[in-house]
């Protein structure tokens, strides 16, 4: 229990996926033009990791692991996560019409997302079991939405700043979100975590 | 369209991370030292050229409703196979890259490439096209790796430029990862400056 608490800590501030880890940069930068696209897209995230980390758990280690398959592990991965995000797809617009609103125009977007297959080999090279790497998937999750609805407060009023012409945009993105990390880099040694 | 434009498009002019914005993972994520900026960017530039090959060579035979999946699986074994050979012969760079080699396979500039140029042109101008944009990549890499390594270290490919007294207390957060989303920031920056105004 207390290794899940750590597990959780760790995911979701010291090594927090987008700002010191630099995985999903593509819909952190992207997506988080808005406080609302950013809370949807993180929700999705969250659901997909979680998702995405139990099926690839249950492939590696049922399937890879005993048939010595390990080798395909890159191709066998990303192919589960793709037709995982097409079926949940399909599934949540029939049945969950309100959730499928809430979250479903991003769930193409993840589905090639860097954050989600990451995590994926992260729970397989950290040697997790199904566990852990449930928790691992949620803290992440979690650390990646509250950093995107964060970033997205700050980008609302960069719209309005006035900023050197040559800054607008991208570059100013950048900074804000290197400054964020600065901020998140005092996380580090908490609990002893690194 | 003449050859050598196909060629430098990608290395400069449409250069995937610091013009295009894409790929910013790994270009932030490992350009803490020009060593590993430099390997990952060769990673990249090897499994871009194969698959840009190979997808070329079969771009008459791949069924139009399933070309997505085939690339990926095309582009998930080149990622196999330099994931497998960096293991075996460079374990110190490996170590250092870590998840991002594997994660080479979600690169979007790799599939990019891959929809738009490799899967309706020829062998030669795929061939030329996927090193002119693995080669801009390994630039960008390596520039970023460069002015990280020099201010946060003090040293250049481990061979110190500086003397004792910025030894002693670098820019650490340089190598750390705020680092990188500040100097990529000031990058574009300066090419939001000075390079557009010459093109417009």
């Amino acid at each position: 229990m207390k290794n899940s608490a750590l597990i959780f800590l760790s995911a979701f501030l010291v090594n927090n996926i987008v700002l010191m880890r630099f995985l999903g940069l593509c819909p952190f930068f992207g997506v988080s033009t808005a406080v609302e696209t950013a809370t949807g897209m993180g929700m999705a995230v969250i659901f997909v990791m979680t998702l995405a980390s139990w099926i690839t758990w249950i492939v590696y280690h049922g399937v890879l692991l005993p048939f010595n398959l390990v080798f395909l592990r890159t191709a066998v991965f990303i192919l589960t996560i793709a037709s995982l995000v097409q079926l949940v797809e399909m599934f949540l617009k029939k049945y969950y019409r309100t959730l499928y609103n809430a979250m479903g125009i991003y769930l193409p977007l993840i589905t090639t997302n860097c954050a989600i297959l990451g995590i994926t080999f992260l729970n397989i090279d950290n040697k997790f079991n199904f566990m852990n790497a449930t928790v691992f998937a949620i803290a992440t999750g979690i650390g990646f939405m509250v950093v995107m609805i964060t970033f997205a407060a700050i980008r609302e009023r960069l719209d309005l700043a006035p900023i050197n012409p040559s800054l607008k945009g991208y570059p100013i993105s950048f900074i804000a979100a290197g400054l964020m990390a600065l901020a998140f880099l005092g996380f580090s040694g908490l609990f002893g975590l690194s | 369209m003449n050859r050598w434009n196909l060629f430098t498009r990608g290395l400069v002019k449409e250069n995937a991370v610091l013009v295009l914005m894409i790929g910013l993972c790994p270009a932030l994520a490992v350009s803490g030292t020009v060593r590993d900026a430099f390997g990952m960017g060769l990673a990249a530039t090897f499994v871009l050229l194969f698959s840009n090959v190979i997808i070329s060579i079969m771009r008459k035979k791949i069924p139009n409703e399933v070309r997505i999946p085939v690339f990926i699986l095309i582009i998930s074994t080149f990622v196999t196979i330099i994931d497998y050979v960096m293991q075996a012969f460079q374990p110190d760079l490996y170590r250092a890259l870590g998840v991002f080699v594997p994660l080479i396979v979600v690169n979007c500039m790799i599939l990019g490439r891959a929809e738009a140029f490799a899967s309706k042109n020829s062998i030669i101008n795929s061939i030329l096209d996927g090193l002119g944009v693995g080669l801009g990549f390994t630039l960008a890499l390596t520039v970023m790796g460069a002015v990280r390594e020099i201010l946060g270290n003090g040293t250049f490919l481990g061979m110190a430029i500086f003397g004792e007294g910025f030894k002693k207390s670098p820019v650490i957060f340089m190598i750390l990862p705020p680092g990188a989303f500040l100097v990529i920031g000031v990058l574009k920056a300066l090419i939001n400056k000075y390079v557009k105004k010459e093109t417009q």
